[in-house]
């Protein structure tokens, strides 16, 4: 459950990149946030990820105000959040495999059931065959692959993905957004950040949340 | 507790790799710390051979007490008995008589002490106390020398009063270099951990959007830190044996020549232990010191 209500986000610049935002997306819910570029959508993804905070307003992510939460609750949010990032931050010094042990190591999983998690979620996402790869020699859709699988492995309640398809051909992008609908037929929650919302699930009921210069279009 | 104990021991696992990702960096760090410590400890140990060296000697380090040359038979047993009481066992008695003939057997000698008309020389004591401290010999001779029919103790202990201000001025400086090198250290640890920092910036980065804490971010690096510490202490303490088994033969000659018998010892077993930990320790200073610059950047 995330409630967001009369939220501004202004960047030290003086910029105000969100305008008195409000909105309630369901447990288990998916939806899209679209604008053009520059709206504020990878804006609203930070914010619910607490790694910006609102200037005002208030904003609650699984019962907890991200407008007062302390440093050292933010590690215990993150957790079960999964972040895909829009440049997918992947780590090019291991492979495929150790990518996605990462958050598992975080946890303190014992290694050998993290292993076993990580595959899980490797081959969830079509890569087990790669797993000893490094990122580098991965495709662009592959690597988005990768990015999801390292996002989901921890299992999280909250998916969140910024242009997850942007630089993904048809089949790619078909791939990649087949997976959300597969986390939330599980009842993840799925919020996709997207310049053409309309594009990505067509002929399905999926709700859109637009941007337009830092406000809500109703 | 078994987990917690995983995720020390896979931080370990992950320091270690950072240390063994790039080889010779860290090869050279472990080095310069080794020879770092290795400076003071060398210094350590020399005087700590020096003073086994100087108890040695010591021990053969005598006192002469002597008698008025008037003094009777009764107060001489009365010394006798309190030096007894004093010293158990640990004092001769040289009679007047014995003292000359004594000195008639040295060459040339003869002739002079026939040509003289009595016996000049004073019954006297050779002390060898156990305890050979300076300072106690220093209250021990003025103790002495208060007691009736005693004309005079002798202690020649000037150069042992010499060797000991030697002694304790070599400790100082050896405390002031152990001090400046152990900043030495806690810079050099400092430093490589900075790098390493820098270098998993990255990661670092992505492991906190991911939900790690600080605690999980530095702690490879601590162990790395200490890890590097431990090797160069470990180096040091190899640099010292084998400095000690160069020098034993040569410095035995050496004491031959004098007539004595002295081979130096290495660091022990407790003081290589001591080296890894102080090693390790300082190593620990230095990377808590530079991750606690890693903050949300
Ligand atoms: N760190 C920042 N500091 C200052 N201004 C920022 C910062 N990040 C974003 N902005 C500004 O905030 C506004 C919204 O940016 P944001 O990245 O949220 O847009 P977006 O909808 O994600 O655009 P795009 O589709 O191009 O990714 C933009 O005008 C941008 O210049
Ligand atoms: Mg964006």
């Amino acid at each position: 459950m995330i409630v967001g209500s009369q939220i501004c986000k202004r960047y030290p610049g003086g910029l105000e990149a969100l305008k008195n935002v409000s909105f309630e997306i369901a447990g288990g819910e998916m939806a899209l946030v679209g604008g053009h570029s520059g709206a504020g959508k990878t804006t609203l993804l930070k914010l619910l990820s607490a790694i910006e905070r609102p200037t005002s307003g208030s904003l609650i992510v699984n019962g907890q105000n991200l407008v007062a939460l302390r440093p050292a609750a933010l590690p215990f949010l993150r957790r079960n959040l999964g972040l895909v990032f829009q440049d997918q931050k992947l780590l090019f010094d291991r492979s495929a495999l150790e990518n996605v042990l990462l958050p598992l190591e975080i946890i303190g999983l014992a290694p050998r059931d993290a292993q076993r998690r990580a595959r899980a979620a490797l081959d969830k996402v079509g890569l087990l065959t790669r797993e000893k790869t490094n990122p580098i020699a991965l495709s662009g859709g592959e690597q988005q692959r990768l990015a999801i699988a390292r996002a989901v492995v921890n299992r999280p309640t909250i998916l969140l993905a910024d242009e997850p398809t942007a630089n993904l051909d048809e089949e790619s992008a078909r791939q990649v957004l087949d997976l959300f609908i597969a986390f939330n037929q599980v009842r993840v929650t799925v919020i996709i950040a997207t310049h053409a919302p309309q594009n990505l699930f067509p002929g399905m009921a999926v709700r859109v949340l637009t941007l337009n210069h830092g406000t809500l279009t109703p | 507790m078994k987990a917690w104990l995983q995720q020390h021991l896979a931080a370990l696992v992950r320091a270690a790799r950072r240390l063994t990702d790039s080889p010779l960096s860290t090869l050279l760090s472990i080095l310069v710390i080794g020879i770092a410590m290795a400076l003071p400890a060398a210094g350590y140990l020399c005087l700590d051979n020096l003073k086994t060296l100087g108890a040695n000697s010591s021990r053969a380090q005598q006192m002469s007490l002597f008698m008025n040359t008037g003094a009777s038979e009764k107060t001489r047993s009365d010394v006798e008995k309190r030096l007894e009481a004093t010293l158990p066992d640990q004092w001769r008695f040289v009679s007047r008589d014995a003292a000359l003939r004594q000195m008639e057997a040295n060459e040339g000698m003869a002739e002079i002490v026939a040509s003289l008309p009595r016996n000049p020389l004073p019954d006297a004591f050779i002390l060898e106390p156990d305890n050979a401290d300076p300072e106690h010999l220093e209250t021990l001779r003025a103790t002495l020398s208060a007691w009736p029919g005693v004309a005079h103790v002798q202690l020649d202990s000037a150069w042992i009063k010499r060797f000991d201000a030697f002694l304790r001025l070599g400790r100082l400086a050896v405390h002031l270099l152990a001090v400046i090198f152990a900043v030495g250290l806690i810079a050099v640890t400092f430093n490589t951990i900075r790098l390493q920092v820098l270098g998993q910036a990255e990661e670092i980065e992505v492991a906190r959007l991911i939900g790690a804490t600080d605690a999980f971010i530095r702690r490879p690096f601590c162990y790395s830190g200490v890890l590097q510490g431990a090797l160069g202490g470990l180096t040091a303490a190899l640099l010292l044996l084998a400095g000690t088994l160069a020098l034993a033969p040569p410095v035995s000659r050496l004491a031959a020549l004098y007539g004595g018998t002295f081979a130096p010892h290495g660091p022990s077993f407790l003081h290589s232990l001591a080296l890894v930990a102080s090693g390790a320790a300082l190593g620990w200073l230095g990377a808590q010191l530079s991750v606690r610059l890693i903050r949300d950047q």
